[in-house]
C-alpha cells in the first residue's frame, strides 16, 4: 500500500464543512439499534466541543427507507424532505446534518435532482405549501454526522483519555472502517476522501491512534440492503455478503470494526452470531467475534465515557476484549444495569459465539 | 535559401517528416519539449508486430535527420499568421517565420490513477503498459516481483470509457497487451497470465497471429470481462474482480502484478496550440482534420498540416505513413503557391 | 438454530482454487483446445444444442473453470458439423472424443 497515493486521492475529495451551527436530524432506526450513539453525538458536540447543534422534535423520517423499498414515490419523499428543510429554515439554520447515511444519500440525490430539474423543485415547493403552508431554503451546507466528527477528530483526540493502542504491546489497534454505501457511492464528490478510498472514518482511526485495515472486500456492501433484509426469503444473500466480508478481513485479525451507517453496524454485529450458528466459525480471538462500533461509540470510549452508558451491552458481539486491549475500566456487574441502576435483565447467551 | 518548415513535436511523426523534408530539399525545424527526440516510442522496448527494437528504429531515424534543426526542451510560446506565413515564437526567444507548419504533437497516455478502483499509485503492484516497457528496457522497478505467480492485463484503461471522457478506442492496447503478455511469459514461463478484455480489437497485419500465438504457444488466459475492482491482500498481492461474461458468473483471481493498458488521450498542449491560431478541435479532444477519409493530414487553415496521433489514436506504422503523406501535402502546397 | 434462511454458496469463479488438471491434460492431447475464441459457431450449428443445451464453446470454457461438462458432452451426436464451421480449424469432433477418453480413464 502506497500511503502517498491514498493521501493524493484524499486531498482531491475534501469538502467544506462549517465549524459550527448545525441543524441536526436523527435516523429512524439508529436509536433502536445502538441506542446511545445519537445521544453521544449531541453530548460530544455540545458538551465536549461546545458546538451549536440544534434539533427539533417536529422532524420526521426522510422517507429514505420507504423510497429504497419502492413503497412510496420519489415526489412524496421530496415533499417530506422539503418539510425537513422548512423546519431548518424556520429555526434559522443553513447547515444541515443527518445522522443516517441513507438520509444523507437521499438529501444529496434530491438536491442534485432539483439542481438538474428546477421545475421539479418548484412543484415540490407547491406540494409543501398545499400540504402544510410551509416554505424552505435549501441547506447551504449538507454533511453527514460522521463528516462532523471527522472534522473535529483532532479536537476529540486532544481531549482523549484513551487511545486506539494495545495497552499491553503498545501497538496501534487494527481497525476496519466500513462506509455505508449511500455515503459516497452515489455521489463520490460528496464524501470525504471519495468513494473508492473514503477517508472519513480512516481519518478518525488515525487521529485516535489506531491503524486502518484495508482488506480486499473493504468496499463491499454489508449486505443489508432494504428490500433484501426486510424480506425474510432474501436474508440468505444479505448474510452471505456479510460473511464474504468477514472471510476477506479475517487474515488481518482486526481488533474492531467501525461504521458510519445505521444498518451496517447492526448487521456486521448480529450476523456474526448467525454465521457462527451456521458455520461454527468466529472471527475474533478465542471464540469471540470482532466488536463492531459506531464512530460515536468509539469517540465516547476514547473520551472516557462509561461503556455501559454508551449502550455497548446491547451489542451481540462482546466488546469487552476491545475494552481490555485499550485499557478501559468497566464494572462487569454493571453491564446490565440501566441508567437508573436497575436491572434491565440479561439476554440468553449463544454457545456458538463467546459473549461475556 | 532553403524553405523553413516548422515541425511541432519530435516523436516518430516529426522525425519521419523531417527525414522526408530533408530529402525534398527543405529546412525542417523540430520543436520538442522533452530533452530527447522519439516521443512515446523512446520509452518503449519493442514494437509489434515484428518485435522491432524501438531504440534501433529511433537511432536509425536520428542518423537520417542530422541535418535538421532540432530545439530540445523548447515550447512554442505563440503561433500566429503573418501574411501567407506563420510566425512561431519559442520560449527560448527564437523567432521563426515559415510558410508551412506540421503539427506532430502526438497524444498523452491516459493517467491510470484516474481509474481509482484499479489502485494505480495506491497498491504496490499495479503498473501501466508504459511502466512495463520501461522495465523491459531497464529491468528495474520495485513494483515488479522477482517471481510472479500470476500476472493480469487490463485492456481499455481510460479508453472506450465515456465516464473518463474518452469514447475512443486506443487501437494499440489490445495488441500491446498480447505482445507484453507473451514477453512476460518468455521471461517467466511458469507464470499464469490473464488478459481481461471487453473486445479484442486485432485489426492490423499479423495482430491476430499474435493472439493465436499467445493462446496456443504461451497459454495466456483471455477473460472477456472488464476488471471492476482491485484490492490488496494481507500478503501484498492483488485481488481482482471481473465478470467472466462468457460463463455469466462473477470471477476473482489473486495476482502478483496487474498491468493497466492506459489508452491514448489528446495532448492538452496541442489544444493550447490550436487556440493560438484557430484550429478546429474534434469532439474527442484531438485536432479535427478536414475530413477523416481523404484529408486527415490537412487542417482548417492553409499551411498547417497534421501527422500522427495529434488527430486521433494511431499505430506506429500509421503514424509513419501519415508523416510521409503530410510531407507530400506540404510539398504540393508550397510548390503550387 | 433454524433461522429460516441460511448462508448461500458464492457463485464466484475463484481462479486461485480452480483445478485445471483436466484442461491441461486436454491441451497435451489437443493443443488446439487453447485457441478457441468463443465465437459460438459450433453451438450455433450443433444438432444437439437446441434440444439439450449442448455447447462445445461452453464445454471448452467450463473445463477451464473446473465445472463438470459430462452431462453436456453426453448429448453430442458426433455428427461433425462443428468441425466444419470452426474458423480456427479446431478438430472439435476429435476434441470431444479425446475428452471422453480422458473421462474414461
Amino acid at each position: 500500500m502506497i500511503t502517498e497515493g491514498k493521501q493524493k486521492i484524499w486531498s482531491d475529495y475534501q469538502k467544506e464543512i462549517p465549524d459550527d451551527h448545525w441543524y441536526y436530524v436523527r435516523s429512524c432506526i439508529r436509536q433502536n439499534f445502538f441506542p446511545a450513539s445519537e445521544k453521544m453525538f449531541t453530548e460530544i458536540t455540545r458538551k465536549v466541543l461546545g458546538k451549536d447543534i440544534y434539533e427539533t422534535p417536529h422532524h420526521t423520517t426522510c422517507g429514505g427507507i420507504a423510497y429504497h423499498c419502492d413503497t412510496i414515490p420519489q415526489e412524496t419523499v421530496m415533499t417530506i424532505v422539503a418539510r425537513q428543510f422548512a423546519l431548518m429554515t424556520e429555526a434559522g439554520y443553513e447547515n444541515y446534518v443527518p445522522s443516517c447515511i441513507t438520509s444523507f444519500g437521499n438529501y444529496c440525490e434530491i438536491l442534485e435532482t432539483w439542481h438538474e430539474f428546477p421545475e421539479l423543485e418548484a412543484k415540490i415547493r407547491e406540494n409543501l405549501w398545499k400540504a402544510c403552508k410551509r416554505e424552505f431554503n435549501k441547506p447551504k451546507y449538507l454533511a453527514h454526522t460522521s463528516d462532523l466528527i471527522y472534522h473535529w477528530r483532532n479536537a476529540i483526540a486532544a481531549k482523549a483519555k484513551h487511545h486506539l493502542v494495545n495497552k499491553e504491546t503498545g501497538e496501534p489497534l487494527k481497525i476496519v472502517e466500513h462506509i455505508g454505501c449511500h455515503y459516497a457511492k452515489m455521489f463520490p464528490s460528496k464524501g470525504v476522501g471519495g468513494a473508492e478510498y473514503p477517508y472519513v472514518l480512516a481519518g478518525m482511526i488515525e487521529s485516535w491512534g489506531g491503524q486502518v485495515v484495508d482488506y480486499p472486500e473493504r468496499r463491499h456492501c454489508c449486505g443489508y440492503g432494504f428490500r433484501q433484509y426486510h424480506v425474510k426469503a432474501n436474508r440468505s444473500y444479505s448474510v452471505s455478503n456479510t460473511w464474504k466480508k468477514f472471510e476477506s478481513m479475517e487474515p488481518f485479525h482486526p481488533d474492531a470494526i467501525i461504521t458510519n451507517c445505521p444498518g451496517c453496524p447492526y448487521f456486521l454485529d448480529r450476523w456474526q452470531y448467525v454465521i457462527a450458528e451456521q458455520t461454527g466459525k468466529t472471527y475474533g480471538k478465542d471464540g469471540y467475534g470482532i466488536p463492531v462500533l459506531t464512530y460515536e461509540e468509539l469517540a465516547g470510549i476514547i473520551l472516557g465515557y462509561d461503556p455501559w452508558d454508551l449502550g455497548l451491552q446491547l451489542h451481540q458481539v462482546a466488546v469487552e476484549p476491545l475494552l481490555d486491549k485499550i485499557g478501559v475500566e468497566y464494572d462487569p456487574k454493571a453491564k446490565y444495569l440501566g441508567l437508573n441502576k436497575e436491572d434491565i435483565m440479561r439476554p440468553e447467551l449463544p454457545k456458538s459465539i463467546k459473549c461475556c | 535559401m532553403k524553405e523553413n518548415i516548422v515541425i511541432i513535436g519530435g516523436g516518430i511523426a516529426g522525425m519521419e517528416a523531417a527525414k522526408q523534408l530533408l530529402v525534398l530539399g527543405y529546412n525542417p525545424i523540430i520543436i520538442e519539449q522533452e530533452d530527447h527526440l522519439g516521443g512515446h516510442v523512446f520509452q518503449w522496448h519493442k514494437l509489434f508486430p515484428d518485435m522491432t527494437s524501438s531504440h534501433e528504429l529511433l537511432n536509425d531515424l536520428s542518423n537520417q535527420i542530422k541535418d535538421a534543426n532540432v530545439f530540445l526542451e523548447t515550447k512554442v510560446n505563440s503561433l500566429n499568421a503573418l501574411g501567407d506565413s506563420y510566425n512561431v515564437i519559442l520560449n527560448n526567444g527564437v523567432n521563426i517565420v515559415a510558410k508551412a507548419i506540421l503539427i506532430a504533437s502526438g497524444f498523452h497516455l491516459f493517467d491510470a490513477a484516474k481509474k481509482e478502483e484499479y489502485g494505480y499509485g495506491v497498491y504496490d503492484h499495479v503498473i501501466t503498459n508504459a511502466d512495463l516497457e520501461a522495465w523491459f528496457n531497464k529491468r528495474a522497478d520495485a513494483r515488479i516481483p522477482e517471481h510472479p505467480k500470476a500476472v493480469g492485463f487490463v485492456h481499455c484503461v481510460g479508453s472506450r470509457d465515456l465516464k473518463a471522457g474518452n469514447s475512443q478506442c486506443s487501437k494499440v492496447c489490445c495488441t500491446t497487451a498480447i505482445k507484453q503478455a507473451i514477453e512476460v511469459k518468455e521471461i517467466f514461463p511458469d507464470t499464469e497470465v490473464y488478459c481481461f478484455y471487453m473486445d479484442l480489437r486485432l485489426f492490423g497485419k499479423k495482430y491476430e497471429d499474435f493472439y493465436i500465438n499467445a493462446q496456443r504457444d504461451f497459454g495466456v488466459h483471455f477473460i472477456r470481462g472488464r476488471v471492476s475492482e482491485v484490492g490488496e491482500t494481507i500478503d501484498n498481492r492483488l485481488q481482482v474482480k471481473a465478470e467472466d461474461t462468457l460463463t455469466g458468473k462473477p470471477l476473482k483471481v489473486t495476482l502478483d502484478l496487474l498491468v493497466l493498458m492506459s489508452g491514448m488521450v489528446c495532448n492538452p498542449r496541442t489544444n493550447e496550440l490550436a487556440n493560438m491560431v484557430g484550429l478546429d478541435i474534434d469532439d474527442d479532444g484531438f485536432l479535427k482534420s478536414r475530413d477523416n477519409v481523404y484529408s486527415i493530414m490537412e487542417s482548417n487553415r492553409p499551411g498547417i498540416f497534421y501527422a500522427g496521433a495529434c488527430t486521433g489514436t494511431k499505430t506506429v506504422p500509421e503514424t509513419v505513413a501519415e508523416a510521409r503523406a503530410a510531407v507530400l501535402s506540404i510539398h504540393r502546397y508550397l510548390t503550387k503557391a | 438454530m433454524d433461522f429460516g434462511f441460511s448462508l448461500s454458496k458464492s457463485s464466484t469463479i475463484n481462479l486461485d482454487t480452480v483445478d485445471t488438471t483436466l484442461f491441461r491434460k486436454l491441451c497435451e492431447m489437443e493443443p488446439d483446445a487453447r485457441i478457441c475464441m468463443s465465437c459460438g459457431s459450433c453451438s450455433a450449428s450443433c444438432t444437439a444444442a437446441p434440444f439439450s443445451g449442448m455447447s462445445l464453446r461452453k464445454v471448452i470454457l467450463a473445463i477451464q473453470r473446473d465445472q463438470d461438462v459430462r452431462p453436456m458432452l453426453s448429448n453430442c451426436m458426433l455428427c461433425g458439423k462443428c468441425t466444419m464451421v470452426c474458423p480456427r480449424g479446431i478438430n472439435t469432433r476429435h476434441l470431444i472424443l479425446t475428452l471422453y477418453r480422458i473421462y474414461d480413464r
